[in-house]
């Protein structure tokens, strides 16, 4: 969420157990305007935290005009000093999925994962290969996986312009109480996979401007989102099952929305299973 | 055409203005709207609210200002169904606040009794410091619930137990003790009567099944396993009893007790809550019971698994065997005969909890860094996520916020099926043969229709002679 406001916004995911100490939200607020300030960033926002097994890590994004762009992932331990992360690539988040476990708190502790390989003739000892993946490494490729996964917003809040730039909307007035009760209304905050596959008629109703993501209606699996309603209509709160701790809150007929992740981060590959 | 125009002293630059402004007011024919009317609207807008870098935005500007136009009739609905369901919920929960009113009238009597609320907005500011639980507003909403709770029930000690998220709707639970001596106990005195009477129909059944059978049909070999015993109430994992509740304010439903098969099952099995109590649990293997149940197991589970004190607080009464605090689980295989299961021993050392895999079980913090001597010590379970502690001196207390599952390092395996149970062996006795096919009943009905002719001219026959004979 966004970092201005961020000690009453903050407030929106309490009921998911997202909990700031007033320590915590106070170093926030001085550190993220220093970070917004030597970064020259438009906006910083407040990305959350993966807790580990010694100590959580905190994660704060700066971002330029366009948001979709220019991303650089920051993390802190103790909310007043903030390291840049290597921004991921595909090796990075490859050799990450292979580091199971938490996080240790720990950046600079390396996981080893070793593999076995069969030599082709089927004998057996093979040759063992050992990957060291760095902490920093797994935390940035677990970040890029989530915002990739999970980071939505709701319909309309961003504007592709026609130089293929994409802004906030300016006049994004927020969704209608029944509009939010539809999963349809919130897309995924990347570029879009599934709206190739639509077809012409679909494609016929979306309005070029608007509709560049993918809506949260074509997740597979069906159920992965759990919509829930707080104070009567006042609040929308949408927490994803497939990465426990990610919560997005908006309220109804105001621009207000956001989006934190709290959690281990470690994917819940049993959600077959759970639904 | 000219000739009128100079005439009227208009020169060609005016008259392309007339022209151009003529087109502009032409009515469109879909809306009955016109360019000029719409453009003067859409300028005045701009100069009266003066946004920044009005150039980009006057597209929308521009649409608002149209759409402005049709609203007037859906309004009236949208509002309707705004207002309901806010206010719906608003209503319920201002009831929570209503109440506080009648007790002011009393002031003094309340103070004399010893309630068993616990004192919540303290134990949510330790929370708050410690980064764990709910925010503020929240929590006085549940503990007005819990005071609702209070005073409808006649409990001796009631505790905030924690919340459980479900994916339609969320649980807030409480755990209370009631006072000796209760009606609790006669409601669940029945429920286990009638267990008993199922249980002793179910065998006369199965006995007279067993005599109205033939001797030819085989007889089943299958024995379901003995059933656990369940355990005493008011001991082991009964020993609290649990209410939950959807959203504070609405009203509290109470948890049946759990039974040892529910807890089995449920350590098998990884499901998400619903919301809805009487959600039926679909699972392999079968949970005995709906989601009402499944919750219950699995706060039994984590009760017994988080729940801690500081070293010292809770003592073993020397007299007597009852003991304050709830034992902590460690996981062990069931044998296939029903003993029963004994965790270790209560109050044991959190030092002496199993790892999972290495991970430590616990994660201790501390709430602040830069303030050490205010500083709050926390703890974290690793092995239920969400489950925390903190400790404050003399105070301390126990929360869990989550989805209500196990942390495993590797991914649930559901449990094998079982195997293909073995048909019964073909014998001397019982056979399998096919049946006869349409044609060969006819051919033996025919074959015996003749036979049958052939006996009576027989019979004719002898019955002739033996007329001739006499």
């Amino acid at each position: 969420m966004d970092s201005e406001g961020l000690h009453l916004n903050i407030d929106y995911v309490g009921s998911s157990g997202i909990i700031l100490s007033p320590e915590q939200k106070a170093a926030l607020q001085t550190s993220l305007v220093i970070l917004k300030n030597s970064g020259k960033f438009h906006r910083v926002y407040f990305w959350g935290k993966i807790l580990g097994v010694k100590d959580d890590y905190f994660i704060a994004q700066g971002v330029g005009r366009d948001e979709m762009e220019n991303r650089k992932t920051f993390y802190s331990k103790d909310c007043v000093h903030w390291g840049l992360l290597p921004p991921a690539t595909k090796a990075m988040r490859e050799q990450s999925k292979l580091a199971q476990g938490r996080f240790t708190g720990d950046p600079s502790y390396e996981f080893e994962h070793t593999e076995q390989k069969k030599s082709e003739d089927g004998e057996e000892a093979g040759e063992e290969e050992t990957i060291t993946i760095k902490e920093e490494d797994r935390l940035s490729s677990v970040i890029a996986e989530i915002d990739e996964d999970v980071k939505i917003v709701p319909r309309s809040a961003f504007i592709k312009t026609p130089d293929g730039k994409i802004n906030a909307n300016r006049s994004f007035e927020g969704l209608s109480v029944s509009e939010s009760a539809k999963l349809c209304s919130y897309m995924h905050f990347r570029d879009a996979i599934c709206l190739q596959e639509k077809s012409l008629l679909q494609k016929a109703n979306l309005d070029k401007a608007i509709d560049f993501m993918d809506t949260l209606e074509e997740d597979i699996p069906k159920g992965s989102w759990s919509l829930q309603f707080e104070r009567g209509s006042g609040l929308v709160t949408l927490r994803s099952l497939l990465w426990l701790g990610y919560v997005f809150y908006h309220v109804p007929g105001t621009h207000m929305y956001g989006s934190c992740y709290v959690g281990n981060g470690e994917k819940n590959l049993d959600l077959p299973f759970m639904l | 055409m000219t000739d009128v125009n100079m005439e009227l002293n208009i020169n060609p630059k005016e008259q392309q203005f007339i022209s151009a402004k003529s087109y502009l007011l032409t009515a469109s024919t879909d809306t009955g709207l016109n360019l000029y009317d719409h453009l003067s609207r859409v300028l005045t807008k701009v100069l009266d609210e003066r946004p920044n870098n009005v150039v980009d935005i006057f597209e929308d500007v521009s649409k608002d200002s149209k759409r402005s136009k049709f609203t007037s009739d859906v309004d009236t609905v949208r509002d309707k169904l705004d207002q309901s369901t806010e206010v719906a919920l608003a209503k319920v929960q201002e009831k929570l606040f209503a109440k506080e009113g009648g007790e002011d009238n009393e002031p003094e009597e309340s103070e004399e009794l010893e309630t068993p609320l616990p004192n919540i907005m303290e134990l949510c500011f330790f929370f708050e410091q410690a980064g764990i639980g709910l925010n503020r507003e929240e929590m006085i909403r549940v503990w007005l619930a819990l005071k609702n709770l209070v005073d409808t029930h006649a409990l001796s000690h009631v505790r905030f137990w924690g919340k459980m998220f479900g994916t339609e709707q969320n649980y807030y639970i409480a755990e209370v003790e009631y006072r000796d001596g209760d009606e609790e106990e006669e409601e669940e005195e029945e429920p286990e009567e009638q267990q008993e009477e199922e249980a002793t129909d179910k065998d006369g059944d199965e006995e007279g099944e067993e005599e109205q059978e033939e001797d030819d049909t085989p007889k089943p070999d299958f024995k379901p396993p003995p059933e656990i015993p369940k355990e005493e109430n008011k001991t082991g994992t009964n020993k609290k009893t649990y209410f939950v509740c959807n959203d504070p304010g609405k009203p509290w439903t109470k948890l049946p007790a759990v039974t040892p098969a529910q807890i089995q099952s449920a350590r098998l099995i990884k499901k998400f809550f619903t919301g809805r109590l009487d959600a039926p649990v679909v699972s392999y293997p079968p949970f005995p019971g709906n989601e009402i149940n499944y919750l219950r197991a699995q706060i039994a589970r984590i009760s017994a698994g988080t729940h801690v004190s500081p070293m010292g607080f809770y003592q073993f009464e020397e007299d007597e065997e009852e003991v304050d605090d709830e034992d902590e689980e460690e996981e062990r295989e069931e044998p296939d005969e029903p003993e029963p299961e004994v965790g270790p021993p209560l109050l044991t050392p959190l030092s002496e909890d199993a790892e999972i895999g290495n991970l430590p079980p616990w994660t201790p913090k501390v709430s602040s860094k830069l303030i050490p001597q205010y500083a709050i010590s926390v703890l974290q379970s690793n092995l239920w996520p969400g489950a925390h502690a903190f400790a404050a001196g003399k105070k301390f207390e126990n929360v869990y916020i989550g989805y209500g599952h196990k942390y495993n390092m590797d991914n649930y395996n559901p449990p094998q099926t079982a195997p293909i149970q073995e048909e019964f062996p073909s014998g001397p006795e019982i056979t399998e043969a096919e049946d006869p096919t349409v044609e060969e009943e006819n051919a033996l009905r025919n074959a015996q229709q003749e036979a049958a002719e052939a006996a009576e001219e027989m019979e004719e026959a002898e019955e002739e002679e033996d007329d001739e004979d006499n």
